[in-house]
């Protein structure tokens, strides 16, 4: 069971990581705007006009 | 002379060092208004970014210095078509925002809390049946609560600082037993654990937690969208007014910003923005917001005239004598201030009802401890049991069941136009077997449009609209307005001539164009007059009259007929005369209507009618009607009417469509019939639950899961309210 030393603190180091990162999304304000962010991915202004 | 629009006072300086501006939009309908929106501002100088909100309808705008004037941007958006105001969120607002971040983050971490904890707890009950050993069980149990006891204490919060509050003013809420019940069981484990226990309750307490907080989140978001909407129109609703300033110069500044005893000036077909006395001129007004009259009165000099009239062919000037604050913001504010104050409203109802439920279902679950340790069952068994029982009485799924409903319905409404001023509209909507409508304004649109063209070509109705586009007379903007709808976009014409309270003229290769009266284009006065105002155009040889009135609203027809079919009772009641009154009614096949009626004599009709016992909804938008919306049942205004008038109704629609008030009466009935099937839910969980749990039959996990199951049923079962057949 020695396998427990690294798999418990691998699990609980992958959950952190998702919480900071999910903290993160939320201060940088990616929640603010939902609805449009859905519609901003159709957009095509970043496709050079050929 | 010339005019200055003056927005750069509105540019604020924000923490990160680049001053900002935000904006509320009108007229965004479909997402492509994201890609326009922003891509038409790229080259507007000064401007370092601009972002558009599409779930709150608003544009934040980044500038490079503060003296950078945001007018250039604004008058390119209004060319687009889109209603713009400078927009500041109050206070309220930016308070909602940072509790629902702060509620998103309490649930992360008890997020991530519980998925780790039940990584452990099911390892340990696999391995209680299996071969699990004693000291890695407790390891197990040792890590649960390191994860658990952090995580509760932080995500925990909401609920622990709510009962805190409550108990220091000496009165219970719901969050008192749930607070009790998240630390015993945390307590429980912890004592557990010390003494090498089987089982553990870490993760009954953290889905607990992320279970509760789940719901709350949700009723957070769903509100935002409706409170921006709200916000949003008190914005769009701020007329802006030409101050003349001492020196001679105008000023285009919002009428808020006005102070007692500014002169302003009032152009022909503006409305007035304040109220105050006139100065200089005479013309003739539109006061029907006011009296219900739909002729125009004279005012000369001297005369007072009130905010949100409308002004007639002069330009006047007026001294102001009352802004802002009395009149027209003030009363939209109160709008949204009395929907907030209905949000909290049915809290406190539901408050006074955790009075009686929390002290009850603390003492349930003591004498269940109490009467097991009687029966001889050990003291630690019992108290799990009474943890249960705490944890699966918690009343939430009753908590939930109307306001999900509510919230759902409110956003289905608002995605049709629609804006709720508080939840209990909806019992009283699903109720209604009457609709009283009023005239001018509701069935008919609140501008007066195009009626007939005569045999003036297409291409002459085209010209007639560029002219019309650069006149002030408030009839020009029906030419306008049509020539755009059946023409599309149709270009600017520089150059026009206007002639004040004749018309407009340009000369265009060689030929003379005009639109106004009929002696302005060279026409005699027309033969016949009936309730329309007549105008003129010539374009050379080509000549005809255009005759502008009221329009009935594009779907009226359609919606009455619908109404009809759905059995309600309906029945027109105007101020206007009885001519126009009666071809209304005819042309809609509505067989009852009252013409000439007084607001006092509307009063007298709806009580008549409540006593008949029906249940009266009545629609208006005039000040006149004011008081009917206050008395009838239930009320429904345009958001074209006056402002009073949209205070005093229940729920106000934007644009175009009568079919709103359709909406409105269906949405509302399915959303009573879902409040009540989420009741029934709730008390047939309750009743299977709570015996169950007293029985002893029932873990504390179980409780958790089974508790937040109903809640989240109740929840699930709410969002059926967002359609209804038949719209």
């Amino acid at each position: 069971m020695t396998i427990l030393l690294y798999l418990v603190p691998a699990a609980l180091g992958l959950g952190l990581m998702a919480l900071v990162a999910f903290m993160w999304s939320l201060k940088s304000g990616q929640y603010d705007d939902l609805d449009g962010a859905a519609y901003r991915i159709l957009n095509d202004d970043d496709v050079k006009d050929r | 002379m010339s005019t200055t629009a003056d927005y750069s006072a509105f540019l604020r300086q924000s923490n990160k060092g680049r001053p900002t501006l935000d904006l509320a939009i009108e007229g965004i309908v479909s997402a492509d208004a994201i890609a326009t929106i922003e891509h038409s501002l790229r080259l507007t100088p000064g401007l370092v970014s601009a972002r558009l909100n599409f779930t709150t309808r608003r544009l934040s705008t980044e500038w490079t210095a503060p003296d950078c004037d945001p007018t250039p941007a604004i008058e390119t958006l209004e060319r687009l078509g889109y209603r713009v105001a400078p927009f500041t969120s109050d206070r309220s607002e930016s308070d909602e925002d940072r509790r629902t971040k702060w509620l998103l983050r309490c649930l992360a971490v008890s997020g991530f809390a519980a998925i780790n904890v039940m990584l452990l707890s099911i390892s340990v009950w696999a391995g209680n049946v299996t071969d699990i050993t004693p000291e890695t069980r407790d390891l197990f149990h040792w890590l649960s609560a390191l994860i658990a006891l952090p995580a509760a204490g932080f995500s925990g919060q909401p609920f622990f600082f709510s009962a805190a509050n409550a108990l220091r003013e000496r009165r219970m809420n719901m969050d008192v037993p749930i607070s009790i019940g998240i630390s015993l069981a945390l307590g429980m484990s912890v004592y557990e654990t010390a003494h090498h226990a089987e089982h553990a309750y870490f993760d009954s307490a953290l889905m607990l937690i992320f279970f509760l907080l789940s719901g709350r989140v949700l009723d957070h978001a769903m509100r935002k969208r409706t409170r921006a909407a709200a916000a949003n129109l008190a914005a769009l609703r701020v007329p802006i007014a030409t101050r003349l300033n001492p020196d001679g110069t105008h000023s285009e500044l919002p009428s808020e910003a006005l102070t007692e005893g500014d002169l302003i000036l009032v152009k022909p077909g503006e409305r007035f923005a304040a109220d105050g006395i006139i100065i200089y001129g005479s013309s003739h007004i539109d006061q029907s917001l006011v009296t219900g009259e739909t002729a125009r009165i004279k005012r000369v000099e001297g005369d007072r005239v009130f905010a949100g009239t409308l002004n007639g062919e002069t330009l006047l000037q007026v001294k102001i004598s009352a802004s802002g604050e009395a009149t027209l913001l003030a009363d939209i504010e109160r709008l949204i201030d009395n929907a907030v104050l209905a949000k909290s409203r049915y809290v406190q109802f539901a408050d006074r009802v955790a009075q009686i439920y929390a002290p009850v279902v603390h003492v349930a679950a003591a004498l269940t401890a109490m009467v097991w340790i009687a029966l001889g069952v050990s003291v630690h068994d019992s108290l799990i049991i009474a943890i249960a029982v705490l944890i699966i009485t918690c009343p939430c799924a009753l908590a939930l069941a109307a306001p999900t409903v509510q919230v759902v319905v409110a956003g289905a409404l608002f995605r049709r136009g629609i804006l709720m001023k508080s939840g209990d509209v909806i019992e009283r909507m699903a109720a209604v077997d009457t609709i009283v409508f009023d005239k001018t304004g509701t069935l008919t649109l609140p501008e007066p449009g195009l009626v007939d063209a005569g045999k003036l070509s297409d291409e002459a109705l085209r010209w007639a609209g560029l002219l019309a586009q650069a006149s002030h007379h408030p009839l020009a903007r029906a030419v306008r307005d049509y020539a755009v709808h059946r023409f599309g976009a149709i270009g600017v014409l520089s150059g026009v001539e206007e002639v004040t309270g004749e018309g407009v003229r340009i000369v265009q290769d060689g030929v003379m164009i005009t639109l106004g009266s009929p002696a302005f284009c060279q026409l005699p006065a027309p033969l016949w007059q009936d309730q329309n105002s007549m105008i003129a155009f010539r374009r050379g040889d080509e000549a005809g009259y255009i005759s502008i009135g009221q329009v009935l609203r594009q779907d009226a027809i359609q919606t009455v007929s619908a109404l009809k079919r759905d059995g309600y009772r309906l029945i027109i009641l105007s101020g206007d005369q009885k001519g126009p009154v009666q071809t209304l009614a005819d042309e809609l096949g509505v067989g009852e209507w009252i013409a000439a009626a007084k607001p006092h004599e509307k009063l007298v009709y709806l009580d008549g009618l409540k006593s008949q016992g029906r249940t009266v909804l009545m629609v208006g938008d005039g000040l006149n009607d004011a008081p009917s919306l206050a008395a009838a049942s239930v009320s429904l205004s345009p958001a074209t009417g006056a402002h009073v008038t949209q205070a005093a109704a229940d729920a106000v629609f934007t644009g175009d469509r009568l079919a709103a008030i359709r909406d409105t009466l269906l949405l509302c009935k399915r959303g009573q019939q879902i409040m009540r099937d989420n009741f029934l839910l709730a008390l047939v969980y309750n009743l299977i639950a709570v015996p169950l749990a007293v029985g002893g039959l029932v873990t504390p996990l179980i409780a958790a899961a089974a508790m937040s199951g109903s809640s989240i049923l109740v929840t699930v079962n709410a969002l059926r309210a967002r359609t209804v057949r038949g719209i």
